[in-house]
């Protein structure tokens, strides 16, 4: 077994009051045991989608609707919902956004961490308190003696994400997903939180999947990346590639658009023009194509697929058909 | 947390103070007196009063007042202008009886309206939904006096199965059995009505807590979806819906006057439907007395619970 | 902008000592047993037509001097002057006459703008109510605005629950510039946005800018957004700031600590760098209702020494002004 996790053009659906809308579509990446996977996009490109229908935690109204998930070696779309259970927290764990509102504010820390531990590993209550101290001291929390007695309330943001990960890690998963685990923390606890999860990552081996709108945090972390626009895959390549050389263009207008810190003062931001086209009204063609400097006419005829761009490096984007191989098509066109 | 407890308290007695006093005034402002109320019409003013001189109706309204609070002081709460018992008594009395038919009625209440909130909040816009919200409406919307009478009807003139009123069967044992027949009726009534208002609310309260981050953490864990919706949303949801009952508390000292009035049950709701119509002062004033200390009790129990229920609550 | 330049002309706007306290009430009367010190006497000169950027985590105190600044938050001490007038007591009606030239634009312009109202309304309210305009030239005016954002004027009979979030910060910047105001608080105008709409925002608020001579307070904690725009920059630590300069000086040569640390906790968008040594500053922001004494840094800062926990340290220096005693040694 290579791979670890194979996504295999994915759809998603979510039955709305205009009736099933299309969230994520010809989805594929692989990922290997121990590799990190970044997923980049903005806001409403499917990337959380993608980390919610591996876990198969996509509500009444989702669903997957095409493709599939193979994880080690079993189909997590054939599983029954029990099976799925006992995947979930045990050899996929997650991590969320909000700190704040990611820990149940009723129940202890410990306690919350206790029921996750007892559900996949047979430990009575004493000694899964003691894993869950354990746990606590790894992920650097002081006095965790102490503070596994506290509510989520007493901790600050950063505090209550270490937890977070101490619970996500607790059962040792092979597969952690990281979705925006640092976008709601300081800058300083970022990084505080980033050199957290590089150590246990040495320390463990397990594969993170890191779901993120910052490029920043994917070029500190990640091994291989996925760039996502509009619920589908635009490029992915390794991350120094990907800056490198990014192909798509709109990894390239992403890159321009940052504001570096070391850029030169007094130089003028690149922005990508428009807005992401609505789920509802999806163009035909390449979903890029309004916003794209390169549009042509096939772009709107047509979706480009994933086309080989390099070694280990895929875009969608008809600019990356070779000339010969594009005289070939409209030869046999 | 023990500062806050008695800063409310102190805070109590200004409102207690101020609650009697407007009362007072406008039991006063009233038409009628108690006088007019239990004699013959045909006795010479003069007699009458004479009658008031003697029960001291006449002398300045600060003066009543004052001769009042000094009854509540002693503990007796004055006496009644109709029987001429203490008033403390006649509530002692009472209270008993209207505390079993309230508690029982909002257990009942409860014991439906979570549950059903709880499955229709879960499914949505499912039929079972649509039936508790349905159901709830009816609750909300039949009157206790429209539904007491039906069942009165139903339950007692024709199939002769359950008593129409009073709490013990006259002559009879009353032993257990036979004062719980005779709550069944009257708690229905009541239950119904709570019910109805608490599914709508425990439903919005789930909903509302269904959305939040941490059920998706709790699911991510592969915690099982009953577990997911019966502890951890759950837990979540009662706190409001605990707010709103203990709020509520008082309200329903009030709303039993109806149906006690309809089952002829000696209770709280009884007596204050009699006192009105006697024009029976002391009585009326000590009830008042007793709902607005209620209503403060109800409010700092409730802030208390509230504060035991969720940890991110203290007060200072 | 250099500040030699700046040396000989007034600042637009001036605070000094700037004190906004947040009191915590306790036992049985409600006393008011401490206060949160949100800002702890802070000193800040905005020139004519320059950006000043105010970083710094949160709970820093940052955006709320921008509340203080426009008067969303009653200053406990200190003077804001504007002008050359002290703001920090005006009545309301005196701060409406001030208001018109001193505008905020806010973070979540969502929440910020009526849902139940047109854009035009929303646009043409601050007009009618300063009575800037006759009340038929306000449509035309409205357009106007649109325009300069960079909105199709056809947009004005929408509402804002149809815009998309960079468009809705366009709306809140065409409503903050209608009274042609002088100086503009931004509150953390971009941090809500994609990476690809905040572009898109800051060359907007750069060429307004220049258009229209404006003067930006900018409260951001993207660091590469606040040097963008910024001409100089401040850095804020628990209600104090610890550190000035020009934004070229801030990040080539930053002399605080803390400013160090967070420069260095910055990821940057480039893989080959991943390798350098960064100065993780451990811990957690102290609470602001009970700072560290001494210098408020001291207790995360890997160079503190005795007299940081004693002394607080001034800020010192004309053109690179940094409190650390670290650097003055």
């Amino acid at each position: 077994m290579e791979h670890l996790l194979t996504v295999n053009r994915l759809q998603t659906a979510f039955r709305t009051d205009q009736g099933e809308v299309i969230s994520i579509d010809d989805v594929s990446f692989r990922l290997k045991a121990g590799e990190t996977l970044g997923i980049v996009g903005e806001s409403g490109c499917g990337k959380s989608v993608t980390s919610l229908s591996i876990m198969r935690l996509l509500g009444a109204k989702g669903r997957i609707s095409r493709g599939e998930i193979i994880f080690e070696d079993k189909s997590l779309g054939k599983l029954t919902e029990a099976q799925m259970r006992d995947i979930r927290g045990n050899d996929i764990s997650m991590i969320f956004q909000e700190p704040m509102t990611s820990l149940n504010p009723v129940f202890t820390i410990g306690h919350q961490m206790i029921e996750a531990i007892r559900l996949h590993m047979s430990l009575d209550k004493k000694a899964a308190r003691a894993y869950a101290i354990e746990m606590l001291k790894r992920v650097g929390i002081p006095r965790p003696e102490v503070m596994v007695d506290e509510y989520p309330h007493a901790l600050s943001g950063g505090m209550r994400q270490r937890v977070m990960i101490a619970m996500a890690l607790s059962c040792e998963p092979r597969l952690l997903i990281a979705d925006e685990p640092t976008t709601a923390l300081d800058v300083t606890i970022q990084a505080q939180i980033l050199e957290l999860m590089k150590k246990l990552k040495q320390e463990s081996g397990t594969a993170i999947m890191l779901i993120t709108h910052d490029l920043g945090v994917i070029a500190e972390m990640a091994d291989k990346v996925i760039v996502m626009y509009a619920g589908q895959v635009v490029e992915e390549t390794d991350v120094f590639t990907l800056f490198d050389e990014p192909k798509h263009p709109y990894t390239q207008g992403l890159m321009q658009s940052i504001p570096h810190i070391d850029a030169e003062h007094g130089e003028r931001l690149a922005s990508i023009p428009g807005s992401v086209p609505s789920l509802q009204n999806m163009p035909a063609g390449c979903r890029f194509r309004a916003r794209c400097p390169h549009a042509m006419e096939k772009c709107e005829a047509e979706l480009p697929p994933l086309i080989p761009a390099g070694k280990n490096h895929l875009t969608r984007c008809w600019l990356a058909v070779q000339p010969a191989s594009m005289a070939k098509e409209a030869a046999y066109g | 947390m023990l500062a806050y407890i008695i800063r409310r308290l102190l805070i109590a007695v200004p409102v207690l103070l101020g609650v009697t006093i407007i009362n007072f005034i406008v039991i006063n402002l009233a038409p009628g007196s108690p006088v007019e109320m239990m004699i013959d019409p045909n006795t010479p003013p003069a007699d009458i009063e004479a009658k008031k001189d003697a029960l001291g109706l006449n002398d300045p309204l600060y003066l009543q007042y004052i001769h009042w609070l000094v009854d509540v002081f002693k503990g007796n709460f004055g006496f009644s202008l109709t029987t001429y018992q203490p008033v403390a008594q006649m509530i002692g009395e009472r209270i008993g009886p209207t505390v079993t038919l309230m508690g029982l009625s909002f257990i009942v209440g409860l014991a439906i309206a979570v549950p059903l909130g709880i499955i229709s909040a879960t499914r949505q816009n499912s039929k079972l939904d649509y039936l508790a919200t349905g159901g709830s409406f009816l609750g909300i919307s039949i009157p206790n006096f429209f539904l007491a009478l039906g069942l009165i009807y139903v339950f007692s003139l024709e199939l002769k199965l359950l008593p129409s009123g009073g709490m013990i069967t006259l002559g009879g044992d009353g032993g257990f059995v036979d004062r719980l027949k005779h709550l069944i009726l009257p708690v229905l009534v009541l239950g119904t009505g709570i019910a109805g208002k608490k599914i709508r609310y425990v439903r919005s309260s789930v909903i509302d807590i269904l959305g939040q981050d941490y059920l998706r953490t709790a699911r991510a864990k592969g915690v099982r979806e009953f577990m997911v919706v019966n502890k951890h949303a759950l837990r979540n949801a009662l706190i409001p819906i605990v707010t709103v009952i203990g709020l509520e508390v008082p309200i329903l000292l009030g709303g039993a006057v109806v149906t006690e009035q309809i089952f002829s049950w000696p209770g709280i709701g009884q007596l204050t439907m009699g006192s009105i119509m006697n024009r029976d002062y002391p009585t009326l004033m000590a009830l008042n007395l007793l709902a607005a200390f209620m209503v403060l009790a109800a409010n700092l129990l409730t802030d208390i619970i509230y504060s035991v229920a969720d940890p991110r609550i203290k007060y200072k | 902008m250099v500040n030699q330049e700046l040396a000989g002309r007034q600042p637009l706007l001036q605070i000094e000592q700037l004190k906004t306290y947040y009191p915590i009430r306790k036992g049985v009367i409600s006393r008011t047993a401490s206060h949160v010190k949100a800002v702890d006497g802070v000193n800040l000169a905005i020139y004519p037509g320059e950006t000043v950027g105010l970083v710094g985590e949160s709970g820093c105190g940052k955006s709320t001097i921008g509340r203080t600044i426009v008067r969303l938050e009653e200053p406990t001490e200190g003077r804001i002057l504007f002008r050359g007038d002290d703001i920090a007591h005006y009545g309301s009606k005196a701060m409406k006459q001030v208001r018109s030239d001193m505008q905020m634009i806010f973070q979540d312009p969502y929440s910020s703008l009526n849902p139940r109202k047109r854009i035009s309304d929303i646009l043409a309210e601050p007009l009618l109510v300063h009575g800037i305009l006759p009340k038929e030239q306000v449509a035309g005016e409205v357009e106007k605005l649109l325009e300069i954002v960079g909105l199709p004027k056809s947009y004005k009979n929408r509402y804002p629950h149809e815009f998309s979030g960079g468009q809705r910060q366009r709306i809140g910047i065409a409503r903050a510039l209608s009274l042609k105001p002088k100086l503009i608080v931004c509150d953390e105008p971009v941090s809500a946005l994609d990476v690809s709409i905040q572009a898109q925002v800051l060359n907007l608020l750069k060429d307004l800018q220049k258009e229209f001579q404006l003067t930006y307070l900018f409260i951001g904690h993207g660091l590469g957004a606040v040097r963008y725009i910024s001409d100089r920059i401040a850095v804020m630590y628990l209600g104090k700031v610890v550190e000035i300069a020009t934004t070229e000086s801030i990040f080539r040569q930053p002399k605080h600590p803390y400013t160090r640390a967070l420069l260095s906790a910055y990821p940057v968008p480039n893989p080959h760098l991943r390798t350098k040594e960064r100065i993780v500053i451990q811990g957690d922001v102290p609470s602001p209702a009970n700072p560290p004494s001494g210098c408020r840094f001291h207790t995360r800062c890997p160079l503190a020494m005795a007299i940081c926990r004693e002394q607080e340290p001034e800020l010192k220096g004309a053109q690179h002004s940094v409190a650390c005693f670290a650097s003055e040694a």
